[in-house]
């Protein structure tokens, strides 16, 4: 890495200097406008694949199923009185308030935990603790689907050592529900656990001293140094975490493709049922649009973060 | 009478002294036990998936004894894949995809990064803000349109499609990172470049990206992770064999209607994870450092 003393001498322009100093103003423009045509290509990607889709996934929304005539909030319409639907919406908010619930506490007292062992030891069990995390999530999700086999699996072997009967892990509605949840957290957990630990870091030693000095116990120190000083990463991660996983596809799609009875499709997965493999595009662009709402909800919120951090930056 | 009370006083701190050394070290080994609890917990899928992909299909049917151990641990799982063209297509269609995204994201995102942390410009706050929002848009809100323009552009069924929609993914984050750290390369540096006669893109050439080396890598990464990762883009555009990549590869061709060869699907898992598991290896330092980075700041 060069330590920025070494800027290179060779590109010498005496001349070249001179007619930039002569007008200051030129130079801000035409600083402004490379700038602009360096931004230009992410500007482009984005505008083709992010914003331009979005609003074509609000016209389609609005299209009958052949696509060949305007039907308004038809679609809207149809997917909410359709029972099938009503479970989606219960169980895309179950699993993503439960899953990031567990997470986030379960991540939390994993980052207290490491705080507490000598730094040398903890890059061994942070790694170790990092592996759900690391494999692709589809791949992992695989395992876990051969874990929960009905019939010959590996949970189920161990229940019947302690002579309980075998359990239809994803065959009955509210197991596989909590399977799925299972899954995800185990996933996730190891993001939670790096960011908390990164914040507890950063919380300055003086503060739990001047705590000890007031007299303050182990609880108190937690709800008054230790909570204060991690709210905003908390709140980031949370909200960051319940965008990922209330969007989330592939534990769903893999493990049960929705199924007993349509009770673990989430938005994701049922949009992809209905509308890549059933054929009615616009029913399952409107169902994804479902999802805007609770997303923009959290994005207001972590904008508000992230703005505040810009505003940093900038000072 | 005074000497008894200060004596006293010393025993007391002492014994208070050794008290707070016994407590630190139960909370110590109580820390140990706890985290090996939970990583025995977490580690449980990938030993299992490693133990399924030693065994025979004839000792998975058999279903006899602890699904747990293997008894006559073989490699013909992996050899079998190994030498399958069609998992050898997937491994080959993932690494190029993979190199293509990584690529051309880390471009764009070096290229606005450097923009958007150096040369404001009109708009140039809205935009950076607006990148990271477009973070928060997930795939799978955009993948029904996308499967129409993707239709329309006639790559439906062609791993080229994801070569274009993977960088959305990958591309808002990674400018993210990066203008987190070039904003931290102090201002001087450029000065001291442009005096010296420098353009633009030989300041970002020759000071920026190797200062921000540690950022390049972990927004690489990331990079990586999410194309090598993906799930949803894949299943839904592609079709065909020849065309896919691991994550679906592994799940449609190993998987045929009701038979599942469990053996060869898990050592395809193993196979499939081993190049992020060695990436990160080598270089999770970066990339929690990048993550945290950011978030740590605000």
């Amino acid at each position: 890495m060069a330590d920025g003393t070494s800027v290179p001498i060779d590109v010498i322009a005496p001349g070249q200097v001179r007619a930039r100093r002569n007008t200051m103003q030129r130079f801000a423009q035409r600083r402004s406008t490379t700038g602009f045509f360096l931004c230009l290509p992410l500007i482009l990607l984005i505008a083709a694949f992010v914003i331009y889709p979005a609003f074509y996934a609000i016209y389609l929304s609005m299209l009958n199923k052949k696509m060949t005539a305007f039907v308004g909030l038809g679609n809207f319409q149809f997917l909410l009185k359709r029972h099938t639907f009503q479970l989606v919406i219960f169980q895309s908010c179950l699993f993503a308030v439960t899953s990031v619930v567990l997470k986030a506490v379960i991540g939390f007292i994993l980052a207290h935990l490491m705080h507490n062992i000598p730094g040398k030891n903890q890059r061994i069990w942070r790694g170790l603790l990092l592996v759900p995390w690391v494999i692709p999530l589809a791949l992992s999700t695989l395992t876990w689907w051969w874990m929960f086999d009905p019939s010959y699996s590996a949970f189920n072997w161990v229940l019947n050592q302690f002579g309980i009967d075998n359990v239809p892990w994803l065959g009955v509605g509210w197991t596989a529900r909590f399977c799925t949840i299972a899954v995800n957290v185990w996933y996730g957990t190891p993001f939670f656990m790096i960011m908390y630990l990164a914040a507890l870091k950063s919380v300055p030693e003086q503060l739990y001293e001047a705590a000890a000095i007031d007299g303050a116990n182990t609880i108190q120190k937690l709800f008054f140094v230790t909570l204060p000083m991690m709210r905003n990463i908390i709140a980031i991660t949370v909200l960051f975490s319940l965008i990922v996983t209330f969007a989330d596809f592939d534990i769903v799609r893999i493990l049960t493709a929705g199924g007993p009875q349509d009770m673990t499709h989430v938005f994701a997965t049922y949009a992809f049922q209905i509308g890549i493999q059933s054929g009615d595009i616009p029913l399952g662009a409107a169902d994804s649009l479902f999802m805007f709402p609770i997303l923009a909800f959290a994005a207001f919120f972590v904008l508000r973060g992230v703005t505040r951090r810009t505003k940093e930056i900038a000072a | 009478m005074s000497t008894t009370v200060a004596e006293r006083r010393i025993a007391v701190a002492a014994q208070r002294k050794h008290s707070l050394h016994r407590s630190r070290m139960w909370a110590l080994w109580g820390s140990y036990i706890a985290l090996s609890v939970f990583v025995v917990m977490f580690l449980v899928p990938p030993f299992y998936t490693l133990m399924t992909s030693l065994k025979s299909s004839a000792e998975i049917s058999a279903q006899t004894g602890s699904p747990w151990l293997v008894r006559h641990p073989t490699l013909e799982n992996f050899w079998y894949l190994i030498t399958y063209p069609n998992f050898q297509r997937y491994y080959l269609n993932s690494i190029i995809v993979t190199i293509l995204t990584v690529a051309v994201s880390m471009v764009i995102s070096v290229l606005a990064a450097f923009s958007l942390s150096r040369m404001g410009f009109w708009g140039s706050q809205t935009l950076s803000t607006g990148v990271f929002l477009t973070y928060l848009v997930p795939p799978s809100l955009l993948f029904i349109p996308l499967f129409q323009i993707i239709g329309q552009l006639g790559l439906i069924n062609n791993f080229w499609c994801l070569v274009l929609l993977y960088p959305t993914l990958a591309v808002p984050f990674c400018t993210w990172i990066m203008i987190g750290y070039f904003s931290s390369i102090p201002k001087e540096l450029d000065e001291a470049a442009l005096i010296d006669g420098a353009g633009y893109l030989q300041m970002l050439w020759k000071i920026f990206i190797p200062v921000a080396m540690p950022g390049i890598i972990a927004a690489t990464i990331f990079a990586f992770t999410v194309s090598w990762g993906a799930f949803l883009y894949p299943l839904a555009y592609l079709y065909t064999s020849n065309q896919m990549v691991l994550t679906v590869g592994i799940i449609s061709d190993l998987i045929r209607g009701d038979v599942f060869q469990w053996g060869k699907i898990m050592a395809a898992c193993l196979l499939a994870s081993l190049p992020p598991i060695v990436i990160y290896a080598f270089l999770m330092d970066y990339y929690v450092a990048g993550l945290t980075a950011g978030a740590t700041k605000g």
